[in-house]
């Protein structure tokens, strides 16, 4: 007997729509996450050990070059993207109505606010004179 | 709920990628928050840093890294069955193959984090 759906993720909308849409992006953030998220982990978990990264580590050493700025950006949006959307799927599950429009309403906001944070601080750290 | 429902592998895999995914959504808004501190309060960020190094710091480093890990994995595995559902037969042999790759990969990696706790 095969099973049509998976056994931890939701089904796919049969129909299109932004249904769907979300469900596609979804998967298609998980997967550049898998990427992204591990690598961050390797790199600055195993590779640098978190006592070595004092403020000044960060302006010259990780974010030294645009290619890692522009990296942990895309990490930064994405993670947004996934984590907001993955709410979105926890908070259909428990809550209906205005309550879970609420709820959105605020996760919505703190996405948008964390994004703004920390776009802000990958675009205005100085760099050390070269 | 876990204990009530008599959980098996296709529940606690679900559960548990929601767990973790709850539990990273948290340290990413901690984590926001300290980059932030890089630029806005540099010494302050050095201070939050010196705690992220501490023992309870590094143990919780571990299980971020392992929530991290888990739901990676898991998503993998999802969208593995997702589309090519034939493998929905075989959601359980995946889970455990979800296991074998979280302890060879994990175990090393916390090695290294929990390392200096016991002065190296």
């Amino acid at each position: 007997m095969t099973q049509r759906y998976s056994r931890s993720g939701s089904v796919r909308p049969t129909r299109q729509g932004s249904e769907r849409t979300v469900w596609y992006i979804m998967r298609i953030t998980g997967l550049a996450l898998f990427v992204l998220s591990l690598s961050h982990f390797l790199i600055l978990h195993v590779l640098y050990d978190p006592k070595d990264q004092t403020a000044a580590f960060i302006a010259n050493v990780r974010w030294s070059s645009l290619f890692w700025r522009a990296n942990d950006w895309l990490f930064l949006t994405v993670v947004i993207v996934h984590a907001v959307l993955g709410i979105r799927i926890v908070a259909g599950d428990y809550l209906n109505g205005r309550s879970r429009t609420a709820v959105m309403t605020l996760f919505y906001l703190l996405g948008l606010c964390l994004f703004a944070f920390g776009t802000i601080v990958v675009a205005t750290l100085p760099q050390p004179p070269a | 709920m876990l204990i009530r429902y008599r959980a098996r592998e296709g529940m606690l895999a679900w559960a548990f990628h929601r767990i973790s995914g709850v539990a990273i959504w948290v340290f990413v808004i901690f984590h926001v928050i300290d980059i932030f501190l890089s630029g806005a309060d540099p010494g302050a960020y050095d201070t939050v840093l010196q705690i992220y190094a501490s023992p309870i710091g590094r143990l919780a480093e571990t299980l971020l890294g392992a929530a991290l890990l888990y739901h990676a994995l898991n998503g993998l595995r999802i969208i593995v069955m997702d589309f090519w559902p034939i493998f929905t037969r075989y959601h359980r042999q995946l889970w455990y193959l979800n296991w074998a790759l979280f302890t060879i990969v994990g175990l090393p990696v916390a090695f290294v984090i929990l390392k200096p706790i016991f002065g190296q």
